[in-house]
């Protein structure tokens, strides 16, 4: 690895930490200025993410900023939109209802089985 | 009567000042603070794991990469929820905790844990998307809509 791989890489790192966090804090701010719920405000940052990937912005906001902008449930919203539509790009009508569904499938499939898992191995903590 | 629309009033006004006191105050820099690099943390582990299995299998699809990075991340959120972490983390975290897929993950997880003494049927398997079934039902609704629209306008291939 070169030098300038290893700045470059120190440089994504921080992008990443820094958008990342501040779309994190733009949700508390959400949290402690309105009366929102985080259900709600969850479901605003899904559509913000299906909207940007709609209309194509999505994509240039991710090469710059990375993980810092698909780990939060915006990358998720962008994934199910792109799915959807690469679907109806392809398959047709019927692809835009799959689509979504079939790229977010990984996440959601081990997250079922997951918290299955541990519901039978676990007992909750009585608080 | 006006006599006891004041005495109400009073009332009123005792009580509310009586919530403020006893409502905790919330510093907001520090919680925004706290969220901010809890949230960024998050993203920069999702990110280092990407990394690692670019290193690990350099010939698989960038999506591949992105979806087993996503099915790390919700796995260990899981099992720290299971294990009690996701709590620890969840108290001081505030945003930064629910608004990356861990914690998205962590509602899914805690939601059944929480109703398995109402059996795995009716606890586990209703409530398991109790929490999270609204941002699961929107993504699908607007995400249809956004793909319907994009074939309306574009058209096929």
């Amino acid at each position: 690895m070169t030098m300038l791989e290893v700045w470059k890489m120190i440089g994504t790192y921080a992008i990443v930490f820094a958008v990342g966090g501040a779309l994190c804090a733009i949700a508390e701010l959400l949290i402690v200025r309105t009366k929102l719920t985080p259900a709600r405000i969850l479901v605003i940052f899904l559509l913000t993410g299906i909207a940007l990937e709609a209309v194509g912005l999505y994509e240039p906001i991710f090469k710059v900023c990375q993980a810092g902008i698909s780990v939060p449930i915006v990358g998720f919203g962008a994934s199910l939109a792109r799915g959807s539509i690469e679907a109806a790009r392809t398959v047709g009508f019927a692809g835009a209802f799959s689509g979504g569904l079939v790229r977010t499938a990984y996440g959601i499939g081990a997250a079922v089985m997951m918290s299955y898992i541990v519901t039978l191995v676990f007992n909750p903590k009585s608080k | 009567m006006s006599q006891k629309s004041n005495a109400l009033k009073q009332r009123n006004e005792k009580y509310n000042n009586y919530i403020n006191t006893v409502t905790p105050m919330t510093s907001i820099p520090k919680a925004l603070w706290h969220s901010f690099w809890i949230g960024g943390l998050t993203c920069l582990i999702g990110q280092g794991i990407g990394d690692i299995i670019k290193l690990i299998a350099p010939s698989m699809a960038t999506d591949m990469v992105a979806n087993i990075t996503s099915m790390i991340l919700v796995s260990v959120a899981i099992l720290f929820t299971g294990l009690g972490f996701y709590d620890v983390i969840a108290r001081q975290g505030g945003a930064g905790s629910f608004l990356p897929i861990t914690g998205f993950a962590n509602a899914m997880a805690s939601a059944s844990m929480e109703f398995k003494t109402e059996g795995l049927i009716f606890g586990t398997s209703t409530k398991l998307f109790t929490i999270v079934g609204p941002v699961v039902v929107n993504g699908i609704v607007w995400s249809t809509v956004a793909g319907l629209i994009n074939l309306w306008i574009l058209g096929m291939y």
